[in-house]
This record gives structure tokens, sequence and C-alpha cells, in this order.
């Protein structure tokens, strides 16, 4: 790489500067250079430049560019020039240099109203995305019930395999997961009980917050986490890369072929594996109640499980299930299918699809929790 | 240490490639001389992209040696590995612009890699090269995602030349463009390289390319390159595939064509 020192010298006589520039023009000098060059054109007043490049001994385009600051004046205005003893090369790159039309640079202008109208712009993006959904939950019913109707239209393959995806593969750490929470819980609960001396209700404790929530939601929050980010990613893949305008060309419907096996795949899979969370978090409280302070031997954990825990506690919990596992299925698969060209709208996507996944599935289950009280079970 | 600039940019000298007992290249050596336009051409899975990978450092031969600027690529320490890698720019097929940049900052990552220039000289400099790679000006603020297949080539074009390189590597750059978008970019490049003097390889099915701007065109065949060498001397010479590749209709409408022109 050249970068023997550059400099250049500027005569003027008349309206006329000649321009001598010595030594290696390259982008290697040009930082030190750009700053005085343009301060010394600044301060000339000229109409016509000649360069001479005879001193020169190497010009890249980042020199012709700094060359060329002694003729432009402003947007789509030049001064004239011409260049002597320079090569042929030299002269084009210099054209090349002098014809360059800058864009603008990007404005950023913020109006003091700016934090209001983000706001706005946020509001009717979150209405756009709220109708948007129902507009995807109606479509996929539709379709489900179509399918409903001819059942060997449904895909089964791909729901297996998909529930083997989904399912089968997350049973190991939906059940370690639900086993430490369930042992958290009964810690809790045995410390909290024993200043009362009522530890051996720790049982109801553990036995009614895993059945009802915490096996439920801690599944469905591992789905979230889990499928649906993968849902998103694989059809927003498949969108970015066409194979989604494919499949509507050759007459495949997305949703019979991406989104009605996903959701059924979920729909099986969200309440088998709530049901191994909910032994799991039992077994981790029943594990910590005998060997932890408490000391209840796992029969009498049982006994007490089995007297004062009604069933009605686990079919509250799995009733639950199906609808965290639709919700998070036509999410994913919604905000799969809303990825753009980007690789940015993707990664965007994916984020939004979880959060939404998770926002939902909670506040559905906050509807459960006040529906169940009020009716009282 | 300084590039000398009067050596072959580019040498490959006994390349073997193999990828497990798959013989890709077999004793393969190739030249490309300063300031010539060389088009490789070769059959569907005859190697081409892995010839060009290995050429551009991706991939390390099995065996051979790779040369630029008469310098044994092996023995180059990292400082002037990277030196030369700068004197190296690549257009890949599809463009390969980072599609979370827009136009200008994609042909500003060079420059903020290996430069110091100021900020604002660098987007001044990156404004110059969308013009000479024939893009309008508006052009320097939007996303890869919203110009068109020819554009995008353009685009990567001005990021490859952003850092002046020597040697400019071309992977189908008429690809996928119609035949007049093709024509303008065969004249660009031919533009370009009178304006920065730079070597060119392109690896290229165009056969109006072939005519129209390539010094010399090497042949990958029979897992070497057969023949680099003019045009006319190319179409003269006897082998199978190359009489099939330059004798096909195709070649002839190109051929007469590029004379006429």
């Amino acid at each position: 790489m050249n970068s023997s020192a550059a400099s250049y010298k500027i005569t003027q006589s008349g309206r006329t500067i000649s321009f001598r520039a010595i030594g290696g023009w390259t982008r290697d000098n040009a930082g030190a250079l750009d700053t005085c060059l343009k301060e010394d054109l600044d301060a000339l007043d000229y109409d016509l430049v000649e360069y001479n490049f005879s001193e020169v001994e190497s010009l890249d385009t980042v020199g012709a560019f700094l060359f060329a600051r002694a003729i432009r004046i402003g947007p789509g205005q030049r001064h004239n020039w011409s260049v002597s003893d320079g090569t042929e090369g030299q002269k084009t790159l210099m054209q090349a240099a002098a014809d360059a039309v800058l864009g603008q640079p990007p404005t950023v202008t913020r109006p003091w109203y700016d934090a209001l109208s983000r706001v706005g712009l946020a509001t009717e993006r979150f209405f756009i995305e709220c109708v948007e959904t129902l507009d995807f939950v109606g479509r996929f019913f539709v379709v489900i019930f179509k399918l409903l109707l001819t059942p060997t239209k449904i895909r089964w393959k791909s729901v297996v395999a998909l529930i083997e995806e989904i399912g089968f593969n997350a049973v190991p750490i939906v059940m370690l997961l639900s086993f430490f929470i369930g042992a958290v819980i009964a810690y809790m609960g045995a410390n909290l009980l024993a200043t009362f001396g009522a530890t051996v209700f720790m049982v109801d404790l553990v036995g009614v917050a895993v059945l009802r929530e915490l096996a439920p939601i801690i599944t469905a929050i591992l789905l979230a986490g889990r499928s649906d980010s993968a849902f998103t990613a694989q059809i927003g893949a498949m969108k970015m890369r066409q194979e989604i305008d494919a499949m509507t060309v050759i007459g495949l419907d997305t949703f019979e072929v991406l989104v009605v096996p996903r959701a059924l795949a979920a729909l099986v899979s969200a309440p088998i594996l709530t049901f191994l969370a909910m032994l799991s978090g039992i077994f981790g409280g029943m594990l910590v109640a005998w060997l932890g302070s408490a000391d209840l031997s796992p029969i009498l954990f049982v006994t007490r499980l089995q007297s004062s825990v009604g069933t009605i506690h686990l079919w509250v919990g799995l009733v639950k299930t199906p609808f965290f596992a639709l919700i998070i299925a036509i999410i994913g698969c919604r905000q799969g299918l809303a990825v753009t060209g980007s690789v940015e709208s993707l990664g965007t996507r994916t984020t939004t699809s979880v959060v939404q996944a998770i926002f939902a599935v909670i506040a559905v289950d906050a509807i459960f929790a006040i529906l169940f009280f009020q009716i009282g079970v | 240490m300084p590039v000398d600039k009067t050596k072959p940019p580019l040498e490959a000298r006994g390349i073997r490639s193999q990828f497990g007992s798959n013989v890709i290249h077999e004793n393969l050596n190739f030249t490309v001389r300063r300031g010539e336009i060389v088009g490789l051409v070769g059959g569907s899975g005859a190697g081409k992209s892995v010839l060009m990978n290995t050429l551009l450092g991706l991939k390390e031969p099995e065996a051979g040696v790779i040369q630029y600027f008469g310098q044994n690529r092996r023995n180059l320490s990292k400082v002037e590995r990277r030196e030369i890698n700068n004197e190296m720019g690549v257009l890949f097929q599809g463009g390969a612009l980072f599609s979370s940049m827009t136009v200008r900052q994609n042909i500003m990552v060079p420059l903020r890699e290996h430069t110091d220039l100021p900020v604002k000289l660098m987007r001044e400099l990156a404004d110059m090269k969308i013009h000479m790679v024939g893009l309008s000006s508006e052009a320097a603020t939007l996303y890869p995602s919203d110009l068109s297949g020819g554009m995008k080539k353009r685009a990567g074009l001005a990021r490859s030349l952003a850092l002046d390189p020597e040697i400019l590597f071309l992977d189908e750059p008429t690809a996928g463009l119609d035949p007049i978008g093709a024509n303008a970019f065969d004249e660009l490049i031919l533009g370009l390289r009178e304006a920065m003097n730079f070597t060119v390889l392109m690896v290229t099915h165009d056969l109006d390319s072939l005519y129209a701007i390539c010094d010399r065109v090497a042949v990958l065949v029979d897992k070497h390159i057969a023949i680099a060498d003019t045009l006319p001397k190319v179409l003269e010479y006897d082998h199978p595939w190359v009489k099939e590749y330059f004798g096909g209709p195709r070649s002839r409408a190109a051929m007469s064509a590029g004379l006429k022109a």
C-alpha cells in the first residue's frame, strides 16, 4: 500500500487557481488532507481550476474525490476545470469524481410533537395488530371447520411430526422446570406454614398451586418460548424465500398446509405436557416435604392430597390448556406470515410473536381465574 | 510491506481441491495478469464456485499454492493478509448486501472497518461510489429489500469498490438481468476499469459478456483450466465440451453480435 505523504500547492492568478498535487493521494492520507484542503478552498474565490497531476504518485477514488472538492460549489453546480499532465486513467477517475452527484444525507427532524405522534402511531399499530390477529383467528376457524368436515384433507403426517417436535421433545424441559417450581412452592409453604404449626397444609398449597395455575402456565410459557418462536422463524424464512408464494401459486392453501397442522399439534401436545408438568411439580413438592424440615412422608402426602385437593383442580388446570395451545400456534403462525423481505423483519416478528404469545397466555389465564372464581370452582 | 503491483495479482499453481474422495480440481494452474478482464467458464458442477472461493481465501486447497502479487498466501502474516484482502473486492451473485443497512451504510462498512476517515467524508465517498455504479442519488438511503435485482448488483458492486480494490471478483454479474441491464453492466465494468485500473475475474455464463468485455477466457473442464487465452484461440481449442459450449446457437448469435459491435 502506498502511503508516501501527500501535499498540494494552490496558486491563484486572476479568477483561475492552479492546483498542483504532490505525492500519494490515497485513502491513507485522506483524513488529514480533507480538513485543511476544505479550509484553504473556502478562503479562495475563483471560477476555473487547473489541475496539475505531474507529481502525483498514486491516485484512488478518495484522492479524486478530494480534488473534486475544489470544483464543487453546490448541488449540481460546478466550476470549470482542466487537467494537465495526468494519465488517461487519472483523468477518467477525475471526471467520475467531478460528475458524482451526492445524495442528501437523511435529515432527522424531530418536531416538538414527535413524542405525541409516536404514541399515536403506536396506538394505531396496536389496533391494526388486534384487527389483523382477529381476522387471522376468523380465517383459521373457517379453515379448521371446513377441514373437520373432510378430515382426510388434514395433513396428518405433518401433524404427527410436529407433535414430536413441539410435544415429545419438550417433555424433559417442561418436567424439569415444573419439578423445580413445585419444590420452590413446597419450601416456601413449609417455612410459612410452620409458623402456624400447620405444616401439613403445604400439601394443599402445592397441590392447588401446581394443578390450577403453575403447571398450565409454565407449560404455556415454555411452548411460547420454544415452539411459537420456531413457528414464526420457520414460516418467516419460508416467506422470505418466496416458498409461501410458490405454495399459493401451486394451489396449496397456506392455512391448510402450515397453520392447521401446527395448531392441531399444539392442541394435542399442550394438555399432555401440562399433565406431565403437574405430575413432576407435585413430585417435586412431595420430595421437599419428605426430605425437608416438614418431614411429611410420601404416603401421608398422597393421602392428604387425595382427601383435600379435589380432582376439580386438575380439570380447572387442564381445561385452559387447549386455549393456550391455540393462542400460541395462531400467534406464531400469524407473525411468521407477516414477515416481509428483510432479515430485520424476521427478527422483530419473532420477538413480537413470543411477547404477544406470553402476554396473551397470561391475560387469558387471568380471565379464566375470574371466570372460575365467579362460578365458584 | 507494500504490495508489489507489478507482479500478477492472482496466481494458482498445482491446486487440488477435494471433498472427501470427490476430487474437484487436480493440478490446476491459473494466472490472472494485471489489468485484464478474465472470464471463467465451465459446466455446472465443474467447480467454478469452489475455485472462486479458493482464490478468495474462503477455502484452503488440499494441495498447491495460491499467490497474490507474487507472494504465497500461506506465508503471509495476519497484517499482510488483511492488507491484501483490502485489495480484493467481491460481488456475490445476489449482491449479498446487509439487509439491515441502507445502501450508503453498506458501502461505508469496509471504509469504517479499514480506514479512519471522518464519517462525513466516508458518507460522501459512498455517495460517489453510488454515482459511479450508475445508481441515482436517492438510492443511497434505500434498504436492499427496496431495490430491484439490477440495482442490488450495482449496489453490491459499489460496496466491493469501496476500498479501490486491485482485483475484482464477479460471480455471475449479469445473471438475472435483462439484456439491456446486462449490457449496461458490462459497459459499467469497462468504464470503471478505465477509471480505477483494476483486474477482473468474472465467473459468467453470459456469452455476450464473454464476447464484449473479456480480454481472456479461462475454461474450467476436466478438473483443471484447460485453456486460458483470448477468445479466438479458445474457440479453436480442440475439446468436445469447449466445442459444444462455443459452437451452440446461442454462442453463434452472441459472436455475430459481438463482431458487429
